[in-house]
């Protein structure tokens, strides 16, 4: 029964996880984008288990623990303890313009679904539908880094688009090599890290994290 | 049996002696003792590199642990300059680091971070040239950014914390899109090589290039091109570069320009060649030449606009990549050739001037070029490395960069004959700007100070003397080399 409605579950996941990826383009409390960006974890920890229960590839269940335990856990700890030691877990930012960022936002998921239309075409996973979204939630991350000004939202913003990835290679071709795997984990929770020490040395040097303060270097 | 047991052996010496050394270092980096640690690390991994050159060149390509790393004769030679660039840059960052220190630019944890990460971005340069593996290759490149984000803030300016936030943020976006190219290419091999580690690997790859899927390949070489041109510098992706070089420590300056650029372009490189190859015509060369050539033309109308002189040779560095990039997307053996020649040349090189650079700062306490008069009349070893650096940079006949330059603008006239007349007006551009600067800081009068430590000049003119060397005259065992590295490039 679950077996039959499996594809379908799967592709309502990244209908999920598409939405997330909307929501977290127009959330402008830092506080609520840490809990979407560990929500989008979440959804694919749980897409990545049921295409690994589906097609039996034994290996994703290993990236769907790993996910579960980098992206739901650490990672949004991390982010947590961060902005509580910053001072800015209250802070809201100003968004200009929420509707049209959304109506670019749309674009990019079409340009998205075009794009992936000729590589799903030729994938024989039974997830290849969902490329097109994968690719979107890319785009989608990439739109809210730019239209973002403050440090920590544009740090939220990165990480995301790396849950962008990750669904990309589950529904192409059922998850990269295990080594591949670990190394980019490892990439991502070191860069986090490393990012949590340049905020600290940033706001000690300019007094908030607000990355507006950072466009002094320009060409004469 | 015995021999394929040595090379294991000196890989694990090649990585391995970086890697206690960053261990290390990130105990110990604070000592007054630390820089000559450091130093002896990068002597052990030179040895490695030696051995591993000397094995390679009379036994020809390997495979090790597992078909996990591949070493050949065109990253081998990568190895080689990487390992010996790694070595110079240490012992001059033996002497500057110690002035920053007195300057109270750097305090002891900051000498501790200096030396650990320093040691670590040499492992992650040389992971990404040996691996076999072209997801691990994508890992290791990431790491070399995260490694060096934290150097270029080291001074902790406004100026620097902007640059290394702007580092961080380009080049990780740049080489997320690296890694949606490396899992399409997964994609694409795993159509033929079945799933599973194997297809990743480049070995593998090179012999079934002509099976790849070529819709799926040139979508992937798009976001790798993206992705690894990022840390190349390729205009437009190379915003950057400038500040990161302008901010960071001038040791850091000198490996992000003489390795890190290289490293980069050898990924694309080896993307290129199974990319051409699953399309049977030359996709991915013909997008090498265009960034390529646009880097060269945009960085040289640049450089007359800098004030800063690190910022200003950090634009050279885009322009001398772009050279290189457009000789290697031209392809064929001869300028294939010349592209690896200009890329040791131009390592050497642009390593030698930040060593002055970094000197010449130093004594006249700033970085703006209108600031520092009359070096030769001062210090006349760090006024003429520089005015010797910036001649061979500029392609002056005796030196070796001259000889590389000119290959690549013959091949341009025979293969690809539009190119040259813009190659050559960017070249000329580049000429009037960087001489007409550099000219009034070495002679003239001058207010400059005394070091308190002797400035380390042994490495700007062994570069130098080198770059002369190879200009004047090539060893027939180092041309071979270059001609079995070239063929691989195709």
């Amino acid at each position: 029964m679950l077996l039959h409605y499996g594809p379908q579950l799967v592709n309502l996941l990244a209908a999920i996880l598409l939405l997330l990826a909307f929501a977290m383009l127009s959330q402008r409390r830092i506080l609520s984008l840490i809990n979407l960006f560990a929500a989008q974890g979440f959804v694919l920890f749980l897409s990545t288990m049921l295409v690994a229960w589906l097609t039996g590839q034994n290996h994703l269940y290993g990236s769907a623990a790993l996910t579960l335990a980098l992206k739901v856990i650490a990672l949004p700890w991390i982010l947590h303890r961060l902005i509580r030691r910053l001072e800015v877990k209250w802070d809201v930012e100003t968004l200009l313009n929420i509707p049209s960022v959304m109506l670019v936002g749309i674009v990019l998921v079409i340009l998205a679904f075009n794009l992936a239309l000729p590589i799903s075409q030729l994938a024989g996973t039974v997830t290849r539908s969902t490329l097109g979204i994968a690719l979107a939630c890319v785009l989608l991350s990439f739109l809210m880094m730019i239209t973002r000004s403050k440090a920590v939202p544009q740090v939220i913003g990165f990480l995301a688009m790396e849950n962008g990835l990750f669904f990309a290679a589950t529904s192409a071709v059922y998850g990269m090599p295990m080594v591949v795997e670990f190394g980019v984990a490892l990439d991502v929770l070191v860069g986090a890290l490393i990012l949590g020490i340049f905020l600290f040395q940033i706001r000690e040097r300019f007094d908030s994290v607000d990355t507006r303060h950072l466009e002094k270097l320009k060409e004469q | 049996m015995l021999e394929a047991a040595l090379t294991a052996w000196e890989l694990a010496l090649l990585l391995g002696s970086p890697l206690l050394g960053a261990a290390m270092l990130a105990v110990f980096g604070h000592r007054a003792r630390a820089p000559e640690l450091n130093a002896a690390f990068s002597v052990l991994t030179l040895l490695a590199a030696a051995a591993l050159v000397a094995r390679i060149v009379v036994q020809g390509p390997v495979t090790l642990a597992g078909e996990q790393f591949f070493v050949d004769s065109l990253n081998v030679f990568l190895v080689a300059l990487t390992a010996f660039v790694a070595l110079t840059t240490a012992l001059f960052s033996r002497p500057y680091m110690r002035i920053e220190r007195d300057h109270g630019r750097v305090t002891g944890a900051g000498m501790r971070l200096y030396h650990s990460m320093y040691q670590l971005f040499t492992f992650v340069m040389l992971l990404v040239l040996t691996t076999n593996n072209l997801g691990v290759m994508w890992v290791a490149m990431e790491a070399a950014t995260l490694t060096t984000v934290l150097l270029v803030a080291l001074y902790r300016t406004h100026a620097s914390l902007e640059a290394a936030w702007k580092y961080f943020i380009l080049c990780g976006v740049g080489i997320a899109q690296a890694l949606l190219g490396t899992i399409l290419v997964y994609f694409a091999a795993e159509k033929v090589l079945g799933a599973g580690t194997a297809s990743l690997l480049w070995t593998h790859l090179d012999p079934v290039k002509d099976k790849l899927e070529p819709t799926v390949m040139s979508i992937a070489f798009v976001f790798l091109l993206v992705g690894y041109g990022t840390k190349v510098g390729l205009v437009p992706l190379h915003n950057w570069l400038p500040d990161a070089h302008a901010e960071g420590p001038t040791p850091i300056s000198a490996v992000l320009s003489g390795l890190l650029l290289n490293v980069a372009l050898y990924a694309l490189i080896r993307c290129k060649v199974i990319t051409d190859g699953a399309l049977g015509r030359p996709f991915a060369s013909t997008l090498l030449m265009g960034f390529g050539l646009l880097s060269v033309a945009v960085a040289a109308c640049f450089l007359s606009r800098q004030r800063d002189i690190k910022r200003m040779f950090a634009y050279s560095s885009i322009e001398h990549m772009g050279l290189m990039t457009f000789a290697f997307g031209m392809g064929g053996p001869v300028a294939s050739f010349a592209g690896l020649l200009h890329m040791t040349m131009h390592s050497l090189t642009k390593s030698a001037i930040f060593f002055a650079v970094g000197h010449a700062a130093q004594k006249a306490g700033t970085q703006m070029m209108e600031d520092i008069r009359g070096l030769a009349r001062v210090n006349p070893t760090v006024g003429w490395g520089l005015m010797l650096g910036t001649a061979a940079i500029l392609g002056m006949p005796p030196f070796g960069v001259f000889a590389s330059k000119f290959l690549i603008l013959t091949s341009a006239m025979a293969q690809q004959p539009w190119a040259t007349p813009i190659l050559l007006l960017s070249l000329g551009i580049a000429f009037a700007s960087i001489f007409g600067k550099v000219q009034p800081m070495v002679f003239g009068d001058t207010t400059a100070r005394r070091l308190p430590h002797s400035p380390a000049l042994v490495p700007v003119f062994t570069h130098l003397a080198m770059v002369l060397l190879l200009g004047l005259y090539m060893p027939p065992f180092l041309a071979d080399w270059y001609r079995q590295a070239a063929r691989l490039i195709g």
